[in-house]
């Protein structure tokens, strides 16, 4: 064992209440920036996970219709009072090449078709505005898990079957095995309708969507929008969820169509996961200061308390570089050993509230992350903080003079 | 090289100021030579500048003025670092207080100047260290902590320290002067045995006349001044 690290753990050992005091107060500082990344973390990627759980990283369709100017016939002037067009359900021109340069842009994972418009769900005396979603359910099923949403009956979008929110199931009466109908614009308007087989129903974790999206297949949704082989929308998911908004710029700028992500569609959660951040990152900053000036402190302390010893030290051949480096060393096992004890505090406490405190159907009301990443990071970041905050107690110690000292007795 | 090889140091006309509006003159123009094996007592009363000297001779305080030569090397030309080399090789202290560390046993007390030297722990500095322990009585006492033992065995763990490097200039403040009467004498005969054994120059800065005439020679200080500097036989 290197001279420096045997007299530094030897300090260490010696300075018994000393040590763990500073140790506790290293660790709790840890334990602290663990625990609240933790449940920080844990929380956005729930909310995210919840967010994107229902939902593409990037939803691509076609342009929005402009109104047209009316042709001016032998100069005579028109006076025309221009209106912005109802949009329609339209198909995004050439779907599969679309498709298939999208799939090539870097970073995505997969793109699935989909078709989405208004409809009106019917049973009985009810009735209920809805967004049909014509899906092909392997595909889709790449992007959003709607499988493993299923809370009755199963994923089956053959022929005319149909998988509807509990929501819109509580509301129209339906189980699994029931029909309804969904009629798209009015009979006098040729609009169509037709009977489905009620084969799954979907939690998504949305109230909302829940009453709203009725998935059918995508042939069957192409026939009752009149879109025969067409796709309105294109679902894209990355292989990194924050990379969305460049890849649907990369797609807009690539394919022309319009291309929204995630990012843009929940501006207000995304706000929300920043200013989380800047706040947990000032509560991280000052935590650390506080560990630094305890060890600082404790340290500062110990010099005064073995001066005898350093000058022992230095007048029996000890090197003041070799003093800097057990002070230096000292605070760096401090931060290391303060750092397991954060780490091991920090990871009970975060199982303490995912374990212990749960909502009634058994999933945690505080979800945690657990990072091996941030556990390293944080033992790096304490022995970081550990080593500098020694560097003043350790200069002091190895500036001292050995004649003053050893006449002083 | 003017020395002569037994020439193991050599002070001309050393001062040492302390203060800086009041100035204190400690020592006032020392000229010592101390030839090698010697066994020398440094008396005087209190104040009259021996811890100083001895400070001084130890290389660890630098003096106002004059020079001092330690195995022909001119100490004022060393750096910090060549300062501590000189000093970790080449003398062994010995203090009144003992100045053990309290936190290692005495083995790795007297382990400590080849730890800091060499950076690292072997087998051949634990046989030095033990091989000194038994020649100052102490091998069953090896791994005892410093703070379990007597004063005159903590005595003899710094003797043995001071003398682990083998240097050739061992210096003893007051060694005996915080121990009994009979534990003094044993301390006392050892460095005695010690310096006859290894003819290790030893300079030994003492308040007891009855110790100090049992030395080679007596350096006798007075107000920062040699007052005599007497050669007497070996008793």
């Amino acid at each position: 064992m290197p001279f420096e690290l045997l007299i530094a753990l030897r300090y260490l050992r010696e300075g018994r209440a000393q040590t763990w005091l500073i140790l506790v107060g290293v660790g709790v500082g840890v334990a602290v920036i663990i625990f609240l990344s933790g449940l920080i973390g844990g929380l956005q990627k729930s909310l995210v996970a919840r967010t994107l759980g229902s939902q593409a990283h990037v939803v691509v369709r076609p342009r929005e219709e402009l109104p047209r100017l009316l042709p001016t016939h032998g100069g005579a002037i028109v006076e025309s009072l221009m209106e912005r067009p109802a949009q329609r359900v339209r198909s995004i021109v050439q779907w599969q090449h679309r498709l298939a340069d999208i799939e090539r842009i870097d970073g995505v994972t997969t793109a699935a078709p989909s078709i989405s418009g208004a409809a009106m769900a019917v049973r009985g005396d009810g009735a209920n505005a809805v967004t049909v979603r014509g899906i092909e359910p392997g595909s889709y099923g790449r992007i959003v898990n709607l499988d493993s949403l299923i809370v009755r009956g199963r994923l089956d979008l053959d022929g005319f079957k149909a998988v509807i929110g509990t929501e819109l199931a509580h509301e129209l009466g339906l189980d699994v095995g029931n029909r309804f109908r969904l009629r798209v614009g009015t009979e006098q308007e040729g609009g169509t309708s037709g009977v489905y087989t009620v084969s799954g129903i979907f939690d998504i974790g949305n109230k909302d969507l829940n009453a709203r999206w009725v998935f059918v297949s995508l042939r069957v949704a192409q026939s009752m929008f009149g879109l025969e082989g067409g796709a309105s929308t294109i679902e894209v998911k990355g292989e990194r969820i924050y990379d969305a908004e460049l890849i649907a710029q990369q797609i807009n700028g690539s394919t022309g169509l319009v291309a929204d992500s995630w990012m843009k569609s929940n501006a207000q959660l995304l706000t929300g996961l920043r200013s989380q951040n800047s706040s947990s990152v000032m509560i991280q900053v000052f935590v650390i200061l506080a560990v630094a000036l305890g060890i600082a402190s404790v340290l500062a302390v110990s010099v005064v308390q073995k001066s005898r010893e350093i000058g022992i030290l230095r007048a029996t051949g000890t090197r003041r570089a070799q003093i800097l480096r057990i002070f230096l060393i000292q605070g760096s096992i401090v931060g290391l050993l303060g750092s397991a004890v954060g780490i091991v505090l920090g990871v009970g406490l975060n199982v303490f509230f995912s374990r212990i405190i749960q909502n009634p159907d058994g999933s945690a009301t505080f979800p945690v992350m657990f990072d091996s990443v941030l556990y390293l990071r944080s033992a790096a970041l304490a022995i970081g903080v550990g080593l500098v905050a020694a560097i003043i107690p350790a200069r002091r110690a190895a500036r001292m003079d050995p004649a003053r000292i050893i006449r002083s007795g | 090289m003017t020395d002569t090889p037994a020439t193991l140091l050599r002070l001309s006309g050393v001062t040492k100021d302390y203060g800086s509006r009041v100035i204190t003159h400690v020592l006032r123009g020392i000229d010592l030579e101390v030839t090698a094996g010697e066994f020398l007592a440094l008396t005087g009363p209190s104040g009259s500048g021996k811890t100083t000297l001895l400070n001084i001779i130890g290389l660890l305080d630098r003096p106002t003025a004059g020079r001092l030569e330690f195995r022909g090397a001119d100490v004022a030309q060393l750096d910090e670092t060549e300062t501590t080399a000189a000093r970790g090789r080449g003398i062994g202290f010995v203090f009144q207080f003992h100045h053990l560390l309290p936190a290692f046993s005495a083995r790795e007390n007297v382990m400590l100047p080849l730890l800091a030297d060499r950076g690292r722990r072997d087998r051949e500095m634990q046989e030095r260290a033990d091989e000194l322990l038994d020649e100052v009585g102490l091998a069953d006492r090896a791994s005892f902590r410093a703070t379990d033992l007597s004063g005159g065995q903590q005595q003899r763990v710094a003797l043995a320290r001071s003398l682990v490097m083998r240097p050739p200039l061992v210096l003893a403040d007051e060694p005996t002067g915080n121990l009994d009467s009979e534990s003094g004498n044993q301390v006392f005969q050892m460095l005695r045995d010690f310096n006859e054994r290894h003819r290790t120059a030893f300079i030994i800065v003492t308040h007891d006349d009855r110790l100090a005439a049992r030395c080679d020679r007596v350096v006798h200080l007075v107000d920062g001044q040699v007052e005599s500097d007497t050669r007497q036989g070996a008793t």
